[in-house]
């Protein structure tokens, strides 16, 4: 997983969209389906009708003619992508250096309520990046890739996973160019402070083709995803965030609470761990 | 080489909302359906049961019920003189996919537009000017349909979802309790209001001090059991708030999944097929008639189904694009104003009003996608616009559809996005802020229109669609005066602070907005002006109909939903009193 590299590799997609010859684009064709087909694994259910394996939000489901019932199966559920083990996937001990200290001070540490890395939103996006969501698994990347306007949004040719790797190279490089310390993560707290800002602001201009407001941009969002979203994603550790502000994790029924203006809901927090039913994949 | 099917009497593109309506319908008139549908097939305890359906990262973030764009999106550009670029990922808008589509993961708002939004030109030109439909080059039209003769529509939508509200105007006489501006029921709602929760009923009490009119949103978040004339049942809501983006385990929500497809699933008429694409519609050679479509499967295997008529359900975008790269129509073109496709895309003009106490706990978590108190004074033409420089306006809700953390946490004028003052503004006001939803208008302009991208293709080598938009001053004007009005409600609750978020500056496609998209396969009483007649169907093939918010000429300041469904049952209506007997333009001009 760790080898990603920084410049893109010219995949058949950045080519396959500006094909005009319709005979070409057959071929293409061809070979985006037959990708569909390696991710869709087909599994015979009941009554041996070709059912879909689990969907989880991904391209490739094979097709299914249904007529005249339900295609409902006993005993599976499309359960969350949680995420186990420990240590790092994606991560170079570099970049979790740089990533700590960015999360320390996207979010930090004090007795009102846990910091991002106290968290686990290191760990969090380590395990997002080294997965789908890294690969730009809903992210259209085919080119051209003009710059746009600000309205239009993120128009990188980087996946997420790609992003990140050259933007942390790049900052670093930044860093040690402008500043008498060797990465971002050296830096003092109000140096750091004044990095992120200048990401955030689009004033630090970056090498390695990595806009800086887009790449701040997605690293506060996928911080605060960790932050917040429930622990089997490996961050919100002890639901530590949702304590913070209040909020008693997914429950999903507060019929008997409807009524009861202004008072505190006693529920305990909860995770999807935490609930009857939950089984470990 | 496409391989040839066996003919079918109707096929149904995409199974949605519509699709499912039209398939129900289609298939109880004896027809031979086939609906085919670009994702998976879905249910509820299979896809999104309680154990794991309140997933804010799984489902908001990470778009897991949403179009995945990797192999097909759309471009943007805010006027003619940008270049088109790829909406990259999901934002502004959540597209829908799959079987049920946005109804599965939409909020559940159910609305009428007033009477007088099916007139927005010839009503404010009577009252306003010929100059005030035409103002800052607006291309607003009349629908060529009246609310009267889509009510009996209406009410068969709220019987299907068991819709639960309160009823302000019965057969013409007003009711207490309820929205007193809206166009004449025939009926009262299936189910009572919800109840409100803290936030909602703090802001009916300030509306009334203000004379405002407020009333419960009516939902389709049903409030009680209830069993629909299908037969379907659907089970009472328990406030989970994870509604909008999300489906819904507890089948509360009335959706295709708990309101049609019991039944629909069940006829030995019907066949639905999953992964299916559909490419193009076929003509014949004197492009009058439809013969069919070409599908794609995901095995990448190319089908010709052939069919008597074609409904096109998919969402609003694949309509118009499944029109313009099948020649069916003329497309506009924003310099000469000439051609119909693509013409009068619109959307909402969205705007809020954020509000903190100190003093009141508000439990935000406590929620459901319509779980609000409304006020309608300053909607459509229920106030006097005379000298205020705009047609349209917006409802107003102290609305609380859930506190999903990631998405929800408000924070006071002038906090930073990030750092120790966020972390503390955010652990202060989770639980003690809300926020008013400013839901307007948007009124169709020359300049905003959908045709094809001339650059960029999706992997089926198809151009993709390509949207030119940006709100106008029209609405920039309307938004400004409807947020100060919601701001006059926030503060007659006396809270702690308000913080205004106003609609300015162009169209951007990052933060999300809503999924109200419209226009471009527009409704009209002729077919210069229009892509359908009022019954959907194609004036230049009749035997296609094209259902859905394409069909809107401009956008009113309501959820759009219960009006599409109106006029698929409308349409639905129509093709079983007169096509089937006698195919053809069930309009003539």
């Amino acid at each position: 997983m760790k080898p990603i590299e920084s410049n893109p590799p010219q995949e058949t997609r950045d080519s396959r969209q500006q094909l005009t010859d319709p005979s070409a684009a057959r071929e293409i064709n061809v070979n985006v389906l037959r990708r569909r087909l390696l991710m869709g694994s087909a599994a015979v259910g009941i009554g041996g009708v070709t059912v879909a394996a689990i969907h989880d939000g991904e391209l490739g489901a094979p097709a299914q003619t249904i007529r005249g019932s339900v295609p409902w199966q006993q005993g599976t559920a499309d359960a969350p992508p949680g995420v186990s083990g420990a240590g790092y996937i994606f991560f170079t001990p570099t970049e979790v250096a740089f990533v700590d200290a960015a999360v320390g001070r996207l979010i930090p540490q004090d007795p009102v309520g846990p910091g991002g890395v106290e968290a686990g939103v290191t760990f969090f996006l380590d395990r997002q990046l080294a997965g789908k969501f890294g690969q730009g698994d809903h992210f259209y990347l085919g080119g051209p890739w003009p710059k746009g306007t600000a309205e239009q949004g993120y128009q990188s040719r980087f996946t997420p996973a790609q992003l990140y790797r050259a933007a942390v190279a790049a900052i670093d490089k930044l860093v040690s160019s402008t500043f008498s310390a060797t990465a971002f993560s050296a830096l003092p707290a109000e140096d750091q402070d004044k990095v992120l800002k200048g990401l955030e602001s689009g004033a630090v201009t970056l090498g390695g083709g990595v806009d800086s407001k887009t790449f701040f941009a997605m690293l506060l969002q996928n911080t605060k995803e960790g932050y917040f979203s429930d622990p089997i994603y490996g961050g919100n550790k002890e639901m530590g965030a949702w304590k913070m502000i209040g909020f008693p994790g997914a429950h999903y029924d507060y019929k008997e609470w409807v009524t009861r203006h202004g008072e505190r809901v006693p529920y305990p927090t909860v995770s999807f761990k935490g609930r009857p039913g939950w089984r470990e994949i | 080489m496409a391989t040839t099917l066996k003919p079918v009497d109707a096929v149904v593109v995409g199974f949605g909302w519509t699709g499912a309506i039209m398939a129900q319908e289609l298939s109880e008139a004896g027809l031979d359906v086939l609906a085919l549908e670009r994702g998976p097939w879905r249910d509820t305890a299979t896809d999104f049961a309680t154990g794991f359906a309140q997933d804010e990262l799984r489902y908001m973030w990470r778009h897991h019920l949403f179009q995945n764009v990797s192999d097909d999106t759309l471009t943007i550009r805010n006027n003619l003189s940008q270049d088109a670029l790829p909406m990259r990922h999901l934002g502004a808008f959540l597209l829908g996919t799959g079987v049920g589509s946005g109804g599965v993961h939409w909020n559940g708002q159910i609305w009428r537009f007033l009477p007088s939004d099916f007139q927005t030109k010839s009503h404010n030109e009577k009252r306003y000017g010929k100059k005030s439909a035409s103002d800052y080059d607006l291309t607003v039209q009349d629908w060529g349909t009246t609310y009267d003769e889509l009510e009996p529509f209406y009410d068969q939508f709220d019987k299907l979802c068991g819709t639960s509200g309160k009823a302000g105007n019965l057969k013409g006489k007003l009711q207490p309790g309820g929205n007193p501006f809206e166009g004449p029921r025939s009926n009262e709602y299936p189910t009572p209001p919800m109840i409100q929760t803290y936030a909602p009923t703090l802001f009916g009490k300030a509306a009334t001090e203000l004379g405002r009119h407020p009333f419960p949103h009516p939902t389709g978040n049903l409030s009680q059991a209830y069993t629909n004339p299908l037969g379907a049942q659907i089970a009472a809501c328990t406030y989970c708030g994870f509604c909008e983006k999300f489906g819904c385990g507890n089948y509360s929500k009335a959706s295709p999944q708990t309101t049609i497809l019991p039944s629909l699933m069940r006829k030995g008429n019907f066949t639905l097929k999953t992964e299916c694409e559909v490419l193009r519609v076929e003509l014949t050679p004197d492009r009058k008639r439809a013969t069919g479509v070409t599908y794609v499967n995901s095995a990448g295997e190319e089908f010709f189904q052939p069919a008597e008529m074609v409904i096109l359900s998919a969402y609003v975008l694949q309509n118009v694009r499944l029109l313009l790269l099948s020649g069916i129509g003329k497309p506009y073109d924003p310099k000469t104003g000439e051609g119909v496709v693509g013409k009068n895309y619109a959307y909402q003009t969205m705007s809020s009003v954020n509000v903190f106490f100190d003093d009141k706990i508000l439990n935000p978590f406590i929620g459901a996608g319509a779980m609000a108190t409304v006020i309608d004074d300053f909607n459509g033409d229920n106030f006097d616009h005379g000298g205020l420089g705009f047609i349209g306006g917006a409802y107003i809700a102290g609305m609380v559809t859930g506190g999903r953390p990631i998405e929800m946490i408000y924070t006071p004028t002038g906090t930073p996005a990030w750092g120790l003052e966020w972390k503390h503004a955010a652990a202060k006001n989770y639980l003690r802020s809300f926020s008013l939803s400013v839901h307007g208008s948007c009124m169709s302009h020359r300049g905003n229109y959908l045709d094809l991208d001339p650059t960029y293709r999706d992997v089926h080598g198809r151009p993709m669609l390509r949207m030119t938009f940006d709100f106008t001053e029209n609405e920039h004007r309307m938004s400004d005066y409807l947020t100060d009005r919601a701001a006059e409600v926030a503060k007659a609750m006396n809270p702690r602070e308000i913080k205004l978020n106003r609609r300015t500056g162009s169209f951007n496609v990052t933060p999300y907005q809503t999924t109200h998209n419209t226009g471009g396969a527009i409704m009209g009483d002729n077919p210069n002006v229009s892509v359908v007649n009022k019954y959907l169907q194609s004036w230049d093939v009749p035997n296609v109909f094209s259902m859905g918010s394409g069909a809107f000429p401009q956008n009113a300041g309501y959820n759009p939903t219960a009006t599409v469904a109106a006029l698929a049952y409308h349409s639905a209506h129509e093709i079983r009193a007169r096509y089937l007997k006698s195919p053809g333009p069930l309009v003539q001009v």
